[in-house]
This record gives C-alpha cells, structure tokens and sequence, in this order.
C-alpha cells in the first residue's frame, strides 16, 4: 500500500470507529439498543480475536500444519496458556516470543 | 466550576491503577506497525488517528498478510462494534453535556475509560459523573498516545529477522481470554477460530469476516439453549 491509502485506511476506520462510539450517546432519548443486538455484541471479541488467532498458528507461512515442526503453534500454546491465567497482553508477549525464539534455536 | 475540575481530577486519579497496562499495550502497537514496514510517523499516527488498539493490530495482521483493504476496513469496524455498549451505557451520563465539551472524550473513548468509570459509578456515583468520565479518558488517552511516539521510536531498533509479527496472534489470544467470561462465549471463540481455519483460502481473507459473524451467531444460539436448560 502507498503512503496516502495507508492513511486512508487508518482515516476510514478512524471514522467508523467514532460513529461507533457516538452511537448510543448521540441516539439517547431517541432510539433504544434493541436486546438482541445488545446479546450479539457480548460475542464480537471473543468470536473476532479467536478467528484472527487460530489462522495465525495453524497456517504459519500460508499453509496449514498442525505438526511438532510448527513452532508458531507450539509457542502460541504455551502463550496461550499464559494469555488464559493472566488475560495480561504483556507477559503473554513476553513467554511467548522467548518460547518461539528458543524453539527457533533447537 | 470548581467543583467539575475536582471530578475530572478524580477521574483522573481513577485511571492512574490502570495506566501500567495502557503503556506496554500502546508501545506494542507501535512497534508492531513498524515491523509490519509503517515509518515511525505512520505508526504513531496510526494510533493518534484511531486509537483503538486491538482494531490497530488486526489490520496491522491483516497487512502484513497482503489483505484487500475492505477487509482490513470491516475487520477494525466489527471489533470496534463493542464499543456501541459503552456509548449506549454512559449515554445517560452525557446527555446534557455541550458536543463542543463531550466529542474529544468520546473520540477517546477506550475499554479501560469505560471500565474505570462504571466501576466508580456503581460503587459511588460522582457528583459530576460527565466529569469523571472525561478525567479517566483523558488520562488514558495521554498516556496511550505519549507511548505510541515512544513505541514508534523503539520499534526501528528492533530488526525485521526477529519474527516479531508472532506478537499479533499472542496480544490476540490475552485479549480474547479476557473476553471469554461464560460458556456461550467460549462456544462464540471455538466457532470463530473454527470457521475462519477452515475459510483460510478465501480471496481477501474474506473467511475472517464470515467466521467472526457466525461465531457470534452461535454465540447467541449457545446463550439462548443454556437458557432453555435452565428454565426447563
């Protein structure tokens, strides 16, 4: 991508992302959230950040290996274990990257 | 007046706990940007202009992988969707405020904001609730956005052979354990990663899109049989 349609980009979904967060601020008083997308919406980052995750580990340089030789996966299970006990971005950064890179060297 | 500094200033004091997340989580973004091949102004920017990191490293993901930019555009708008619970959540709270005092906050509106606003107000509601809302934002939004120019700095240092790109996945999977409260959330997750394994080799990664809205169907589907269990 050239330099203008990087920030295009960032432009675009800066906008959307603002519309997101005025939304229910600005309907107030006009439009109620109806129940059902309120359930819905409990689900978005669980459903999101699972399928941005599962692709990463299982396809590491574009096709799909689920064997010991992946060391994507094999570090993302032990980061994953990390990311599950202490939902904290860092330490799971922190045990997973050291695990990739020790894994790299065997 | 007075009185409305001293509730921004409690705002304020209200976010300090949790400003050592919003640190490293900012200087990840940066440096992600910049090891994905952004110049550090792009990468600061990127988060000046959006600031909202979890939708900042999906496209990031998304762009190392060569992905249509629809796509990058939707993914960050449906993971932003969350964001419409908070609005509708503090709306209340920010009806009477003037747009010219309200819109900065808003536009900086983040998780941990709302987070550290309506932990106070179902403890003790603030006198000024608006102003204690904005305090936290705006310490918030300082902070994310020092580090995001310091991040953006540190991220040249760190050469491209050291794989970094595998902090993507990782920052994903802390963040969705700590969206997984209930069981109809793990089965939202399983059905997400699922299907979008399965629709890797759509055009676009096209796949991501249909697997993030059929999770949260079978998210809701999932919500709605323990439901029936329970009541029968």
């Amino acid at each position: 991508m050239t330099g203008l349609s990087i920030w295009l980009l960032f432009i675009g979904a800066a906008a959307g992302t603002f519309a997101l967060r005025y939304s229910f601020i600005y309907l107030f008083g006009k439009f109620d959230i109806p129940e059902w997308l309120q359930r819905a919406l409990r689900f978005v980052p669980a459903s999101v950040l699972a399928a941005l995750v599962f692709p990463a580990l299982l396809y590491p340089n574009g096709t799909f290996d689920f064997s010991l030789n992946n060391i994507h996966l094999l570090a993302g299970i032990g980061g994953g274990l990390v990311a599950w006990k202490t939902k904290n971005v860092l330490w799971t950064i922190i045990v997973g990257m050291s695990l990739f890179w020790a894994l790299q060297l065997l | 007046m007075k009185e409305e500094f001293q509730g921004f200033f409690a705002g304020a004091r209200g976010a300090l706990p949790i400003l050592p997340g919003v640190v490293p989580f900012a200087l990840i973004c940066s440096v992600s940007a910049i090891g994905v091949g952004l110049n550090p102004v792009q990468a600061a920017g990127m988060s000046f202009v959006m600031f909202a990191g979890a939708s900042q490293l999906a496209i990031l993901q998304l762009l190392s992988q060569g992905a249509h930019w629809t796509v990058m555009l939707f993914s960050a708008w449906i993971i932003n969707l969350r964001f419409t619970m908070y609005s509708a959540a503090l709306a209340p709270y920010l009806k009477d405020e003037p747009n010219r005092r309200r819109l900065p906050f808003i536009y900086v509106l983040s998780d941990q904001a709302f987070g550290v606003s309506m932990a106070q107000f179902s403890t003790e509601m603030p006198k000024y609730p608006a102003m204690y809302f904005y305090g936290a934002a705006g310490t918030i939004a300082a902070t994310w956005l020092v580090s995001a120019i310091v991040g953006a700095a540190l991220g040249t240092l760190i050469p491209p052979s050291w794989g970094f790109e595998f902090a993507f996945p990782l920052s994903f999977m802390a963040l969705m354990f700590a969206a997984i409260k209930d069981k109809p959330a793990v089965v939202a997750a399983v059905v997400g990663g699922g299907v979008a394994v399965l629709t890797k080799g759509f055009p676009y990664n096209l796949g991501l899109i249909l697997a993030a809205i059929l999770g949260i169907v079978a998210g809701m589907l999932a919500e709605n049989y323990a439901e029936r269990k329970a009541a029968s």
